[in-house]
């Protein structure tokens, strides 16, 4: 085995300038790869992150059709007591939950005393939705953070507050209808500015849940949305399946489900912007496949072409088909090896230095996102190993063709 | 016990519909340490015959055994066994392997086919670089030496096995006539050396006259000679 590897080298050593080319162009591709992979990877992980971690939970229960009408922000399909005392329980079961956070979710005037505009509001109790939202406190981007706000207090979208000019501390109306229809209103003071961010919600400013309940006159708990939050968003899966079924027992006097729900990547657009990412990954893999294949078998053929009088002599004198196969297959191998292991470290290092240089980007109205692109080794390796694999099979065939001449033609070859 | 048996063998090339008899019923037996030479004009059958001596192209009829062995019906690592076990190659173009030098060339059947430990390997190497004359330019790459120079080297590569039978196709096509007298002689001795059989063809008379057994070969029929004067050409 040793002696194959040394003759294949020696092989490679021979026609120095095409090894480099053939290997610069595996190195090239792997680089390409496992950059794309390490950032849009960081990318699609730090959005998710910002998604789930500061709006949407990973998963959210309503009552069912409570999403299709949601623009109206309907309060008659709010969850009631007696169905949240059902859900906590089944909630309280779920060992993969971290934490949730109950919200109701309400449409008001607002006014500054001067104009009027709509306002959409989620109504939440502080602590739960900070337990439950890690990086919701960083949106606030004027204000106070600690503590998210108190009874009488708002937390203004970042549009609206510039819209009306309305600053921190000042005073502010909401006047909102109940859902008997009759209208009641309340000032609160502004505790802080929102940021925005992109998908459902993501405009809402906050209040205090015991406020709403005042404003709305509900007597009873109810809520509109449950958003959970996940030990570990890989068990998003598992757990979807399981409250789903659990849930979905509860069915009304007609015989129809109670509930619904749904996870992140059913409610947020972004969903589909990291399947593209996913996508795009693939083509690019893709492509790294087909270059190795065509640049590993394109030297092997040529390879194989200019050495059938060397194939005819090792032939002659004793060599056996299987190790004339084995020496194209590692000589196809070593290329591949050479090219990979260069592009890794290359992009390694490259990943480490855009760390270092802390690129930032911006996404719709979030800007100075830092680029933090890393790669689990996971995914070095599955790149390593494809790469490896295909130079194998790519000089499979060149090899192939190798081991079966026939020692006479060959030897006759000129 | 003869190395080489031949009866009444047979070669036939079909190329479309046309057939050409290269070998027309051949009758030959060779000795142990004979120096045996083939002569005849181009495309009278010589490569034919060795190549089934060789091993390497099957007999369309007849009987071939070689050192003992029927080798006319062996599958392809069989017969790449036994020729790297009992028969050495030399050929008209040397075909010594660029990428590795004088030695490695030589070490090369003991690497590769045989699988030889490295101190038998070395000792054996070094014994035919010796006896071929070659021990000064082992660590010189095959375009850095002369023709008979490589040829040397071809013919170490193939005695390095212990080789029963070294065949040599036309190994002095590409030498001039001093290096080629030389080159035959050289492999008389080690004949001599190593009691190991010789067969080379050739078509230069010239050349022939070193043989010790004559096998004259026109239209795919041998005909034997004995050179008394074989090996006294000086
Ligand atoms: N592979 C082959 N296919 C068809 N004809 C062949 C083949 N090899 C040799 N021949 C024919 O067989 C005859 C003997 O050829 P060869 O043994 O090469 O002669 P020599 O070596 O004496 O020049 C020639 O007529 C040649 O054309
Ligand atoms: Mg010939």
């Amino acid at each position: 085995m040793l002696n194959i590897l040394k003759m294949a080298a020696k092989n490679l050593a021979r026609y120095r300038r095409r090894t480099l080319l053939t290997s610069i162009l595996i190195t090239l591709g792997v680089v390409a790869v496992l950059l794309f992979v390490s950032v849009s990877g960081s990318f699609k992980a730090m959005m998710i992150g910002q998604i789930t971690d500061s709006m949407l939970g990973h998963l959210q229960i309503h009552r069912k059709g409570y999403l299709a009408s949601i623009d109206s922000l309907p309060l008659n399909k709010n969850i009631t007591q007696k169905q949240l005392n059902k859900v906590e329980e089944i909630l309280a079961a779920e060992e993969a939950i971290e934490s949730y956070t109950m919200r109701i979710k309400l449409g008001a005037m607002f006014s500054n005393y001067a104009e009027t505009t709509n306002i959409r509001l989620n109504a939440v109790t502080p602590d739960r939705e900070l337990q439950s939202m890690p990086l919701l406190a960083d949106r606030v981007i004027k204000g106070e953070k600690e503590g998210l706000l108190a009874k009488g207090e708002i937390l203004l979208p970042e549009l609206i507050a510039k819209g009306m000019q309305v600053k921190v501390g000042d005073s502010i109306v909401l006047v909102a209808n109940n859902k008997d229809g009759s209208v009641n209103g309340q000032s609160f003071a502004v505790r802080g500015i929102l940021e925005g961010i992109t998908g459902p919600g993501g405009r809402d400013g906050i209040m205090h849940m015991e406020d709403a309940r005042e404003l709305l006159r509900i007597e009873e708990m109810e809520v509109s949305e449950i958003a959970i939050r996940l030990k570990n968003i890989d068990q998003m899966g598992v757990v979807f399946s399981s409250l789903q079924e659990k849930l979905g027992a509860m069915t009304n006097k007609e015989g129809k489900p109670v509930f619904e729900i749904h996870t992140w990547e059913k409610l947020s657009p972004f969903y589909n912007i990291a399947k593209m990412i996913d996508l795009m990954t693939l083509f690019i893999k893709i492509m790294l496949v087909a270059i190795v294949l065509v640049s590993i078998m394109n030297v092997m053929i040529m390879a194989v072409y200019e050495r059938v009088n060397e194939i005819g002599t090792i032939a002659a004198i004793g060599t056996r088909p299987g190790k004339i196969l084995a020496l194209f297959v590692t000589e196809g191998f070593l290329l591949g090896i050479l090219g990979t292991m260069v592009g890794t470290i290359i992009s390694l290092i490259a990943i480490a230095g855009m760390n270092a240089s802390k690129i930032t980007f911006d996404f719709g109205r979030q800007t100075g996102l830092q680029l933090t692109p890393t790669i689990d080794s996971a995914e070095v390796i599955t790149v390593v190993l494809i790469v490896i694999g295909i130079a194998v099979l790519g000089s499979l065939q060149p090899a192939l063709k190798a081991a079966r001449m026939d020692p006479i033609t060959a030897l006759r070859h000129v | 016990m003869p190395l080489v048996e031949a009866k009444q063998l047979e070669k036939t090339y079909v190329s479309g519909d046309i057939e050409i008899k290269a070998i027309r019923g051949v009758d030959l037996t060779i000795e142990p340490a004979s120096f045996v030479s083939f002569i005849g004009p181009s495309g009278s059958g010589k490569s034919t015959l060795l190549n089934m001596i060789g091993c390497l192209d099957p007999p369309t009829s007849g009987q071939l055994t070689v050192a003992g062995q029927d080798i006319t019906k062996l599958d392809r690592n069989t017969a790449a066994d036994f020729r790297g076990n009992t028969i050495g190659f030399v050929f008209q173009d040397f075909n010594l392997i660029p990428v590795l030098t004088v030695y490695e060339n030589i070490e090369y059947p003991l690497l590769m086919v045989q699988k030889l430990p490295a101190p038998e390997r070395k000792k054996r190497v070094f014994a035919l670089l010796e006896a071929v004359g070659m021990a000064d330019q082992a660590a010189k790459y095959p375009s850095q030496i002369s023709g008979g120079q490589k040829q040397r080297v071809a013919v170490a590569r193939a005695l390095v096995t212990n080789a029963k039978l070294v065949l040599a196709d036309e190994p002095t096509a590409n030498l001039d006539r001093d290096t080629a007298n030389r080159v035959i002689d050289m492999m008389k001795q080690m004949r001599d050396e190593f009691q190991t059989t010789f067969i080379f063809s050739t078509h230069d008379p010239k050349i022939v006259k070193n043989a010790e057994i004559i096998y004259t070969i026109e239209d795919g029929k041998l005909q034997r000679t004995i050179n008394e004067n074989g090996g006294n050409h000086a």
